[in-house]
């Protein structure tokens, strides 16, 4: 069984504490290791640390960071076996609930668990690595009356792969997420009728192999520009109404035609699972609804680090990963006294940027820097500042764009401010390189 | 189909607010009294959709029914409180002036609710309301200030009150349209689709059906027309961005569309008022919304459509006389409760009183109980105790300490203990423990919950509904 532990050895006193046992805390853990950190622990609300990643069944993770392709439960137990070859220990079925800094900079993680209580866990520095939710319903306006039937694809992909149950027979999903794309594949190979996948936007929000792989491969239809404009039904939900929209994202019901369904999916986006974050009053990105941070990953609070979906939301966990590593190493280096000077140079998003996480850098060091594009564009050129440009095929909103920097690129830089912006590559003269 | 037949002296038609708040003062006496409601639970037709206000009292027109009860019903809501463990808190409220015409407005509701005896009305000027709350919009010139009004959570406060009910004794039949009235030399039967039930007396208070039950029995003076109010819910972090209830001056229909900070903190912003013909029309609109947010924008500008959690509609039973229509009817035993509009919520338990003083004129016998309980347990509500309280609960019952929904901090215990209390839906546990109420709206909580529902239920997953009927949550795979 995957990641079963209980909490037989834990100490009461760590170096690393990380919050959440999915992806990006396994990750944080296994780089507080790296750093020397000694005494890690990671808390999972769950009875078996993997995070979202259990309900992942379906293939193509890892393709990035092993080089080749894992189920998620594949990609959890890899890096659960190191977790615990790393000699971390493992607190499941726990819930943080809170964490309090002394004025020595010493925190206590309150951590509520069936068998131990209440317990105010002491660490020198913490990672959040509670990942996201889905955006539901209300987030975006659906009217019409409120019946059973209308899930999150991530609930439904629960009900499916985890319990045993179907969230119906007759699917309509509307967004183009990846995980509203993995949903029609999966319940269509258990034999519902998935009439057709609506993106409001004139493209999809999930990675171009799995409209292929899901829809294309299924015969399910994917209308763009197109959005549910009415929900029909008392008890159970019974038809929605789709309509095309107009410019301003406005439906056209003139144009609108009703779908039998008995269960409407939602796949409209994810969010930060910010409670814990908001509780600690961290300042917070309002475009990722992340927490701000610097370029060692450390959010507003001093010793508290982030990475993973909590800090923004990545479309592959390899990269997950990959900024786990880096968080949990600063953090682990941290509990160990290494105290940095405070970032100078602010990163801003310029043109065609929605976001840029880390949102500050600092000289002297290799950056990794994880963006979002507004809109698609082919070709073009990624710039930071005056810095460096580089040139890109091609960028959809639905893919992060990972831009490493050189430790000495910002030492010849002496301004407090660099904006990235992404432009159209004009006449394919600009080179490959920076 | 098993067709029993039992023998009341009060059947109250309806489970809402008023039904419960009735059969629990009759519980006082020695009685037998049924409550007989069409869906899953108490509470599920235009209770649950309430916006939750309890009014001071200044509000209703002058020489109104309503506006009698509605002063009596706010008095006894802290006595109410206590011994049902409601939700409850008086935040007060703000009639504010958008327009100088307004300024007169306040003065004439100042002296109507003085007159009714509402107690400690004030003028505010413009400095003070927006010292008060300052994150109104800054040109509003003035406001009524009424420290009596409150908020409660309205399916709380009728879950309790059918918990007092059945605690002494009432009687519940749930999942019961009453589809035909009979009457007789003996009283009224009323027939469900699965048993027909006897009784003395029979209590109208079907809410938007009320003259369909009242046209069963032979009564058609009166008919309802169903008046939806759509509402929308937003992001607790909005909490504290206003303190006291925010109204406009009255308008034609309504009260208007107000910003109610709801009992649990997150402000909730509604409703409209749109006469509608379809007595089940629950939808939310496009028009709704724009209406709403565009007024409550002008109300405070920092509100806006991109907080929405959750937005919902229910229906008013609006009378055709505008007004409660309480007392009996031509036919013996037959009594209206019907027309209940607002301020039904605030006046339910007045209303409760002054229909027990009716069935007593029409010559029901009271015998108060001798062992009358008066108190029942409200529930746990683990997220809003400090850490040591916190500490003990879990001490008590390791169930506390497993989170089933995160968002709102519901734990395990109170997923039982709703259910111990008569949750049996989705949303039965959802408006008792207010697992799923929160940003993620059930993403996280409702497998947990199907699961805790289905075991406690001893029924298959697959019949856990989320309200009743055919709300059907999840199908079994074809092997």
């Amino acid at each position: 069984m995957l990641g079963k532990m209980e909490a037989t050895k834990w100490q009461g006193k760590y170096d690393v504490v990380v919050v959440g046992g999915g992806p990006a805390g396994m990750g944080a853990a296994l780089g507080a290791r790296d750093s020397g950190a000694e005494r890690i622990l990671v808390v999972d609300r769950e009875a078996e640390a993997g995070g979202i990643l259990l309900q992942c069944i379906h293939s193509g993770f890892g393709l990035h960071y092993f080089k080749e392709e894992l189920t998620g439960p594949e990609y959890a137990e890899r890096f659960l076996k190191r977790v615990l070859d790393s000699n971390v220990d493992v607190f499941s079925n726990a819930y943080v609930s809170g964490v309090a800094t002394d004025s020595s900079g010493i925190k206590q993680v309150r951590v509520m668990n069936e068998k131990m209580g209440v317990q105010a866990i002491e660490t020198r520095s913490v990672v959040l690595a509670m990942g996201c939710r889905e955006r539901t319903r209300g987030s975006i306006r659906i009217p019409g009356t409120r019946p059973s039937g209308i899930y999150t694809a991530g609930l439904a992909q629960k009900f499916v792969n985890m319990h045993g149950y179907l969230p119906g027979k007759r699917i309509v999903i509307l967004g183009s997420g990846d995980i509203g794309l993995i949903m029609a594949r999966r319940l269509a190979l258990e034999g519902c009728e998935v009439k057709g996948v609506f993106e409001i936007l004139p493209y999809s929000n999930g990675l171009t192999r799995n409209i292929v792989q899901c829809l294309d491969d299924f015969g399910i239809p994917l209308h763009l520009s197109t959005t549910v404009a009415r929900i029909h039904g008392r008890d159970r939900i019974e038809k929605v109404t789709v309509a095309p929209v107009g410019p301003g994202l406005q439906p056209d019901l003139s144009r609108s035609w009703d779908i039998d369904c008995d269960t409407l999916l939602l796949s409209i986006g994810l969010i930060p699972e910010n409670e814990l974050s908001q509780g600690l009053g961290l300042a917070l990105d309002p475009v990722t609804s992340g927490p701000v941070v610097s370029s060692t990953l450390e959010t507003s609070m001093p010793g508290l680090f982030a990475c993973g979906n909590v800090l923004h939301v990545h479309d592959l966990v390899d990269f997950v990963t990959q900024e786990a590593l880096l968080a949990g190493r600063f953090a682990g280096e941290w509990a160990q006294g290494v105290r940095r000077p405070r970032d100078n140079i602010k990163l801003t998003a310029g043109q065609n940027v929605r976001y840029c996480v880390p949102q500050t850098l600092a000289p002297g060091r290799e950056h990794t820097i994880y963006m979002r594009c507004k809109e698609p564009m082919k070709p073009c050129v990624l710039k930071v500042g005056d810095l460096m440009e580089k040139k890109l095929r091609f960028v959809v909103p639905a893919e992060m764009i990972t831009l490493k920097i050189k430790p000495d690129l910002l030492e010849r830089f002496r301004g407090d401010s660099l904006e990235i912006n992404i432009l159209p590559a004009v006449g394919g003269g600009s080179s490959e390189e920076e | 189909m098993n067709h029993h037949s039992s023998r009341y002296d009060v059947a109250i038609v309806g489970g809402g607010v008023v039904g419960c708040a009735i059969a629990r003062e009759l519980s006082r006496f020695e009685l037998k009294t049924v409550v007989i409601e069409k869906e899953a639970e108490v509470g599920f037709g235009t209770t649950k959709s309430n916006s939750g206000i309890i009014h001071a009292g200044h509000q209703s027109p002058a020489g109104t029914l309503k506006g009698t009860l509605e002063v009596r019903g706010n008095r006894m809501y802290d006595r109410l409180c206590e011994e049902l463990g409601f939700g409850f808190s008086r935040i007060g409220e703000l009639v504010v002036a958008m327009v100088p015409e307004d300024l007169a407005v306040l003065d004439e509701l100042k002296k109507l609710g003085e007159s009714r005896g509402v107690p400690g009305l004030e003028i505010w000027d413009k400095a003070r309301l927006h010292r008060e709350e300052p994150n109104l919009a800054k040109n509003l010139l003035g406001a009524l200030y009424a420290p009596t009004a409150g908020v409660i959570n309205p399916y709380e406060f009728v879950f309790s009150l059918i918990e007092s009910a059945l605690a002494n004794g009432v009687t519940l039949e749930i999942d019961s349209p009453v589809e035909k009235i009979d009457t007789d030399n003996h009283g009224l039967t009323l027939h469900t689709p699965h048993k027909s039930i006897q009784s003395r007396f029979v209590l109208n208070c079907a809410g938007v059906f009320a003259d369909r039950i009242a046209q069963m029995a032979g009564v058609g003076d009166f008919s309802i027309r169903p008046r939806k109010g759509e509402e929308y819910m937003l992001d607790k972090r909005l909490k504290g961005l206003v303190r006291r209830l925010i109204f406009p001056v009255p308008q034609k229909t309504t009260k208007g569309t107000l910003i109610i900070p709801t009992f649990d903190g997150t402000i909730m912003v509604g409703p409209t008022a749109c006469d509608v013909d379809d007595r089940e029309d629950l939808a939310t609109t496009y028009e709704g919304s724009d209406e709403i947010f565009n007024f409550v924008r002008r109300l405070c500008p920092s509100i806006g459509e991109r907080d929405t959690i959750t937005e919902f509609a229910g229906l008013r039973a609006v009378s055709s006389t505008n007004d409660f229509i309480i007392g009996p009817t031509k036919i013996k035993g037959f009594i209206n409760v019907a027309g209940i509009q607002s301020p039904g919520l605030t006046a339910s338990p007045a209303i409760a009183e002054y229909v027990v003083e009716i069935l007593k004129k029409e010559g029901l016998s009271l015998i108060p109980k001798k062992n009358f309980l008066t108190h029942v347990k409200g529930p746990a509500r683990f997220a809003l105790q400090h850490l040591e309280a916190q500490k003990e609960l879990i001490q008590k019952d390791p169930r506390f300490a497993r989170v089933i929904c995160r968002c709102e901090l519901v734990t395990e215990a109170e997923i039982h203990e709703a259910i111990d209390h008569g949750a049996r839906t989705l949303d039965g546990i959802k408006f008792r423990s207010r697992a799923g109420m929160g940003r993620c709206q059930g993403g996280f909580c409702t497998s947990r919950c199907i699961d805790i529902l289905s075991k406690r239920l001893n029924c298959p997953p697959t019949a856990i509904t989320k309200r009743g009927g055919g709300s059907w949550v999840i199908k079994e795979m074809d092997s």
